[in-house]
């Protein structure tokens, strides 16, 4: 008798509507951990996602080839390149002997980045206060080209600002460009949250339309409507189990993003929980919408699969800056939820601002919330007349 | 006793009248056979009786209860077993039980007893930590039975039960019935097979909405000088006007 024994003493003394809903909750996990694959999906796929996007599909560059095209071979440009090369970014590959090998390393396409530096550098330093050094990219990847010439450009400048002052030379203002809050534009930075906001949605939304779904699918909706259960409590226990498993995935991203991927948990620990329990019970108020409207688990499925997830790949500014989008498509991502979750997290997550910074997030995902669980209620009283 | 009674019952649907006027009784531990062709209405009125759907017009009593100020006490005193198969197949044979005996209020106390009650009755001792998605059909129509009277109702309602299953299992499928019929329990099943119209003690005939006959399997043969059911259905139901859905 492994099947509810445990509580059996208290289940004896429970209103019986309070029975059949921690029965009904059982009946819901034994159903997700007897499915063993939609069990290991469940539970694997944040880790998944979260290596993905942080190591795989990244925009951040790193370990680019490196060529040196050098005719001065002095005390200078020795330096550059070993700065250059004591970098995470480069490693230089090639130390090219004439001009036109240049065009010939790209072509064969493992060259990253080229760097030609004028003759007698050094001494043009010294002297006249002015040296050449011409930085070559691959054009065709532009983001990939622009990061890499700010990269070098950035460990140039700083060897230009120790030999001014080494050699004693009034201080100059050397142009610097620093990245606020993601100094090393670490893509983990920007897609944990991102993570976040989408397998959230993901297992509360798009799993509990489509348990809902299939009861509908198999017949047994039609018993257990006919049976004395409250409406409202079939649908309630349904959503139970996947507020577990997100509470669950929510763990499993926070550590692996804290303790593997090095991303900070800035600010408040409390309202980053907050505002993720608030955007947990949004997405299974959406599952509960979806599973109101359509009676197949494929449609459960696509609803929530294109309705849901690709507008929070593309228009949440997870993976695009959202301020470059015409306006149509601008609109759509304010009315998205993720997108207001993903802003909040990044406040409180990597740029450490408090309460007073998500205080708008929290309302909007709120009001959502009720909005969205208002109509699904309402939708699913209709249905049954 | 009559544990059905039914007066005018109507449902509409816009233009389309579903179930029109009917009016019937059932008297307790009757098997009341409820046949009718495909789109004849049956499962409209069922849906009524059972407490899912208000009428339009018309009144009706189940079990004592008004179907439509009282269906939650309605949904609490009948057992409901539908043509679709409707067990949980990655549940164990008795978790099934166990759920439906919990869901309908059975006493904690009493489960464990049930659980076994029914597997004896059912003949599946060996079955009991079998999922059911491992049993043959007519197994899970015979579960499901089971099931739908677990909370031991005043009246089950068994919607086409025996659909597409053996003539063995069918026939095993009516002891069950007979046996829960003798415990008191008031049958009301419909059923698309003529043979199974006759294990009735009363049958009634929907044609297009109405009831258009309604008597004792001997006594409509008599009338319709028929040899079998099958004729008098067919009689019946050939002045069909509307297409089956």
């Amino acid at each position: 008798m492994k099947f509810f024994s445990a509580s059996q003493e208290k289940l004896r003394e429970m209103p019986i509507d309070m029975r059949q809903f921690l029965i009904f909750i059982k009946k819901e996990f034994y159903h997700i951990t007897r499915d063993k694959w939609t069990m290991a999906v469940l539970l694997l796929l944040p880790i998944l996602m979260l290596l993905l996007f942080g190591y795989a599909i990244t925009t951040e560059v790193k370990n680019t080839r490196l060529a040196v095209y050098d005719p001065s071979h002095d005390k200078a440009t020795e330096a550059i390149i070993n700065k250059l090369q004591a970098n995470d970014y480069f490693i230089l590959s090639q130390i090219l002997t004439e001009p036109n090998e240049i065009e010939k390393v790209f072509q064969e396409g493992d060259i990253g980045l080229v760097i030609v530096f004028g003759e007698r550098f050094y001494e043009n330093i010294m002297h006249t206060g002015e040296a050449q050094i011409q930085l070559i990219t691959d054009g065709t990847d532009p983001n990939t080209a622009t990061t890499l010439t700010n990269y070098a450009m950035n460990i140039i400048s700083s060897y230009r600002l120790e030999i001014l002052t080494t050699n004693n030379i009034p201080f100059q203002i050397v142009p610097n460009i620093k990245l606020l809050y993601n100094p090393q534009m670490k893509g983990a930075f920007n897609f944990v949250p991102g993570v976040m906001g989408m397998i959230l949605m993901l297992i509360c939304a798009m799993m509990t339309s489509i348990s809902i779904a299939r009861e509908k699918e198999m017949g047994t909706m039609e018993i257990l409507l006919v049976s004395p259960m409250k409406p409202i409590f079939i649908i309630l226990s349904k959503a139970v189990p996947y507020f577990v498993i997100s509470i669950v995935n929510l763990t499993t991203i926070l550590l692996i993003s804290v303790f593997i991927m090095g991303v900070p948990i800035a600010g408040s620990f409390f309202w980053l929980i907050t505002l993720s329990l608030i955007y947990i019970f949004l997405s299974l108020a959406l599952g509960l919408l979806i599973s109101a409207i359509v009676d197949s688990q494929l449609i459960a499925l696509l609803i929530s699969g294109m309705a849901l997830m690709i507008p929070i790949i593309f228009l949440s500014g997870m993976m695009f800056p959202v301020e470059n989008m015409p306006i149509g498509l601008r609109i759509i991502s304010e009315i998205l939820p993720a997108k207001w979750y993903i802003v909040a997290v990044k406040n409180l997550m990597i740029k450490g601002l408090g309460f007073s910074s998500i205080i708008n997030e929290l309302l909007m995902l709120s009001g959502m919330t009720i909005f969205f669980l208002a109509i699904s209620l309402k939708k699913f009283k209709i249905r049954l007349e | 006793m009559k544990v059905i009674s039914v007066n005018n019952l109507t449902k509409t649907f816009g233009t389309f009248t579903a179930v029109d006027n009917i009016s019937f009784e059932v008297t307790k531990g009757e098997i009341f056979g409820f046949l009718g062709a495909n789109g004849a209405g049956k499962t409209t009125a069922i849906r009524m009786l059972c407490g899912l759907s208000k009428p339009t017009s018309g009144t009706g009593m189940v079990a004592g209860f008004n179907i439509e100020t009282e269906s939650e006490k309605v949904k609490a005193s009948i057992g409901y077993m539908s043509q679709k198969f409707s067990l949980y197949e990655d549940l164990k044979v008795w978790e099934n039980i166990r759920l439906y005996a919990g869901i309908y209020g059975v006493p904690e106390k009493n489960i464990s007893a049930k659980i076994d009650q029914h597997l004896q009755t059912l003949g599946f001792e060996k079955e009991r930590e079998t999922l059911v998605k491992a049993l043959p059909l007519g197994w899970k129509q015979k579960l499901s039975f089971s099931i739908a009277i677990v909370h031991d109702p005043k009246i089950v309602f068994l919607d086409e039960p025996t659909g597409g299953v053996d003539p063995v299992t069918r026939r095993q499928f009516w002891e069950l019935i007979y046996q829960a019929a003798n415990r008191g329990i008031t049958i009301f099943v419909t059923t698309h097979y003529m043979d199974e119209a006759e294990y009735c003690d009363r049958v009634s005939i929907m044609v297009d909405g109405k009831i258009e006959a309604l008597d004792s399997p001997k006594n409509l043969k008599n009338k319709y000088s028929s040899k079998n059911m099958d004729e008098v259905f067919q009689r019946l139901a050939r002045k069909a006007s509307r297409d089956a859905d």
